[in-house]
């Protein structure tokens, strides 16, 4: 196996999923780059099992509610799924048509809601979207359910278009009030439980008789439109195809300027961008054509490294990584709490716009939360991820500092790091001298320099990239 | 400028949502604002009078007195041309000064950069939230962001002082400025240098802290507890910011509005009560804003998005009162429904920035707009 045969799937991985540990990334570099991308599309590992999580949290099962069950609940799956480009699809869903708690408090709407992401996610964006109109805790997020014929709220309609689909600058505020009156009677309606204690399930509910059935002009079409004729125009815009390509490529391959600057901020590579919104179009707005085609391009290949981690990229595959949380124990709602605390509270964005990404991830209060979580997690000796290394530096023998470092780089990734980091952690090997795992003595303090190294490498700027 | 003893410091307190200017400064003497809002009303009699024109939302009992004391001032009317209503553009615009481009700085980023030039202190700005506001963005300019003063500092989990100064000592080595360095690389380095050396001197701000008031348990008021604790530490931060948010109140305003400025309300008098106390009310200014106002008529529950808003602007060094002119809610003066601001909010901030920061505010603001004289 060449070592750059692992990096690229390194990469693939750290994408296209949540990164792998390197008994995974040796066995799927051996099956091959372009048959692994075909096994994220077309996942057929067992999805995980929901009722694992409520069968040892009986008290997250519905109608209880309190901010972060969901996230929690959603974090057992993150850290256990199989298919793991599913999964980064219902997070990538989760950032564009991004649902709060603040106001929804529900979570277990909200939990609904991204679990439609994983049905559909790479399914296709206009039965999407339509699903999107008719999810309940969207209805509510949005105040869709406060949109009346005889009087019309706007919420929904101007997210439809800004954040949704098309982005500002592509249409008219006159599009934004017509839309608005096409989606009027699209509301929500409780099922009272046989119990009446907690939160009621909602369901969607279409009421003709709220409805505005009249005329409409939008986006130079006219006719009585409802809510998925709507749909249907916004779909067959360019902008919307740039659009969602933007968003793919801003997640999946590199750092792009925020949503808000999109109208006004050209794309860094608009050759890869109209080479998505084109497959887009012409599958018929099919979004696992889109990804086959991203993650085998040469503009995806040649992104290593080019992303800052999203904080639920950092905390997923850092304990997907180090391993020991798979088990749904009863620290998990303390752990889903980390996210939060670097900038990412998961099924909590700040706002519909989501979260700001790249470079935006970074101050100093977060990244000081991203250090030390990773620092704290691949330094414990104990996790099975870190026993593994600890297992492939002892089969090593004895380890000059150079190779000892280079060793643990090459297993936590491969981590590329700069001349003058490497220098650094070699010198910091170097204080203590050659690793030996000769006696019993011995095996117990290499096993805690290995730790101590991997702290340190958890701290360096490189780790903070995707 | 007005002369204050100490360094003046300037606490920015965004209302993120869109505040409804119609139901926080009520014009309960016109009657067009009731044939507006048949559904999202403040009945007659319960505003806060100010005048025989315009009372304040019945939550805001504490700001009432401090404008009866002479330290708020209500900024009327405040926007820009073409006011865009989208949250997340419309924010931008606020936090940039640029309403025609994308800014790349913030006004207070750049503020930053000409009180302290030399970065000689990387906790002259401090924002608390878990992300940083655009507003404070600026190259080369340090702003330590806080959430939980309490447990804030890296690598804490090292047992041993020893070993945990050993491996900083390597950390900063590592996040040291590299030759040849991108832009993420070096700022990475930067802000996880900024990260160390702002955590330790912040840390020691709760430990100096006692105090009589106990503040509410909303986070608006746990967040300005933390300004508080930094600003009786002394440790030279000129410019606080945090935010409240859930003020898009397109639905069941009337329960959430009230909640909303009930909140805010106590959370200010427990500051400044606080301040007070310690005799260190005297060099602070408070500045409240919001990214735009809401619609005149309302949409049955709540109100959509709109246009012209206010600023309040609190301190002992405020001149209280009313500035500017509350847009005309008559139907032919709206624009698409909304009230047209008549006072550049740079016009605002320019105010801010040289009667009380003591900067140059053209080139921060960009260009020079009518500044309300409420310092």
């Amino acid at each position: 196996m060449t070592s750059d045969k692992i990096a690229l799937m390194a990469h693939l991985m750290r994408r296209g999923g949540f990164g792998a540990g390197r008994e995974e990334l040796e066995a799927r570099a051996a099956k091959g780059y372009e048959a692994t991308v075909e096994d994220l599309v077309n996942p057929r590992e067992e999805p995980v099992d929901r009722y694992e999580f409520l069968r040892y949290h009986p008290g997250y099962i519905r109608h209880i509610t309190s901010p972060g069950m969901g996230s929690a609940n959603w974090l057992h799956t993150l850290i256990n799924t199989q298919r793991p480009l599913e999964e980064k699809m219902v997070l990538f869903w989760h950032h564009v048509f991004a649902t709060g708690a603040s106001k929804v408090d529900h979570w277990h709407e909200l939990v609904a809601q991204v679990d439609m992401f994983r049905e559909r996610g790479m399914g296709n964006y206009r039965d999407m979207l339509v699903a999107l109109a008719k999810n309940p805790a969207m209805i509510y997020w949005l105040d869709n359910c406060d949109n009346h014929g005889y009087a019309v709220n706007e919420n929904w309609g101007r997210e439809l278009l800004e954040l949704f689909s098309m982005g500002v600058g592509n249409y008219t505020e006159e599009d934004v009030q017509e839309c608005s009156r096409a989606f009027t009677g699209w509301t929500i309606a409780p099922v009272p439980p046989r119990i009446y204690y907690g939160r009621f399930d909602w369901h969607f509910d279409y009421k003709e008789e709220d409805h505005d059935d009249g005329e409409k002009t939008f986006l130079g079409h006219t006719g009585r439109f409802n809510g998925e004729d709507i749909i249907n125009i916004v779909c067959q815009q360019p902008a919307t195809a740039q659009f969602v390509a933007r968003h793919l490529y801003n997640f999946f391959v590199a750092d792009e300027p925020q949503v808000p600057a999109w109208s006004a901020t050209p794309p860094q590579d608009p050759e890869a961008i109209d080479t998505l919104a084109k497959t887009f179009m012409d599958s018929g707005y099919e979004i696992a054509p889109v990804l086959r085609v991203l993650f085998n391009s040469d503009f995806f290949k040649n992104a290593r490294f080019a992303k800052i981690k999203s904080p639920a990229e950092v905390v997923v595959g850092t304990l997907r990584f180090a391993g020991g949380a798979e088990f749904p124990a009863p620290g998990i709602g303390n752990l889903a709490k980390n996210t939060g605390y670097m900038g990412q509270e998961l099924l909590n964005p700040p706002s519909v716009e989501g979260w700001h990404t790249g470079v935006e991830w970074i101050n100093s209060g977060a990244l000081m939360k991203r250090i030390n979580f990773a620092a704290e997690m691949l330094g414990d000796v104990d996790r099975p991820g870190i026993q593994d290394i600890i297992g492939r530096l002892q089969v090593q023998g004895e380890l000059p500092p150079e190779e000892f470092v280079d060793s643990c780089l090459d297993l936590i990734g491969p981590l590329e790091v700069k001349p003058e980091t490497r220098l650094q952690l070699v010198e910091h090997a170097t204080e203590k001298g050659a690793l030996r795992w000769g006696t019993e003595r011995e095996v117990g303090v290499s096993t805690e320099r290995v730790g101590e190294i991997l702290k340190l490498i958890a701290s360096v700027r490189e780790y903070q990239y995707s | 400028m007005t002369t204050t003893q100490r360094d003046p410091v300037l606490v920015v307190l965004q209302l993120s949502g869109g505040n409804d200017y119609l139901n926080t400064v009520i014009p309960y003497g016109d009657p067009l604002y009731r044939d507006n809002r048949p559904a999202v009303v403040i009945p007659e009699g319960q505003e806060l009078a100010l005048d025989d024109q315009v009372g304040l939302h019945p939550s805001m009992g504490p700001l009432k007195s401090l404008y009866d004391e002479g330290k708020l001032a209500i900024i009327h009317g405040v926007g820009y041309a073409d006011s865009i209503r989208s949250h997340f553009r419309s924010m931008d615009i606020w936090h940039t000064c640029e309403p025609d481009k994308m800014g790349t700085e913030g006004w207070l980023g750049v503020a930053a950069r000409e009180l302290d030039p030399r970065k000689e202190n990387i906790v002259t700005t401090v924002s608390f939230g878990p992300s940083l506001f655009r507003a404070l963005v600026s190259p080369d300019v340090p702003v330590a962001c806080v959430d939980n003063l309490e447990t804030y500092g890296l690598l804490t989990d090292i047992a041993s002082a020893d070993e945990r100064t050993k491996i900083l000592d390597r950390f900063t080595r590592m996040y040291a400025p590299a030759v040849g360095g991108d832009f993420v690389m070096d700022y990475l380095g930067q802000t996880g240098l900024e990260a160390m050396d702002g955590a330790d001197i912040l840390k020691v701000a709760p430990g100096l802290y006692s105090s009589d008031v106990e503040y509410a348990e909303t986070t608006i008021a746990q967040k300005l507890k933390g300004v508080a604790q930094i600003h009786l530490a002394n440790l030279g931060t000129r410019i606080f910011y945090c935010d409240h948010s859930g003020f898009d109140t397109h639905a069941n305003q009337l329960g959430v509005h009230a909640t909303l400025w009930k909140d805010v309300s106590e959370a200010i008098d427990d500051f400044f009560t606080d301040l007070r106390e310690h005799d260190a009310a005297d060099n602070v200014v408070m500045l409240l804003f919001s990214e735009f106002g809401r619609r005149v008529h309302d949409n049955g529950s709540g109100t959509d998005h709109g246009s012209a808003g206010l600023a309040f602007v609190i301190g002992e060094s405020v001149k209280g009162g009313q500035y500017g002119e509350f847009p005309s809610r008559k139907t032919a003066d709206l624009q698409q429904g909304d009230l047209v601001p008549n006072l550049d909010f740079r016009g605002l901030y320019s105010t801010v920035l040289e009667d009380w920061l003591g900067l140059d505010a053209k080139p921060i603001v960009n260009g020079t707009f009518e500044k309300p004289k409420f310092l």
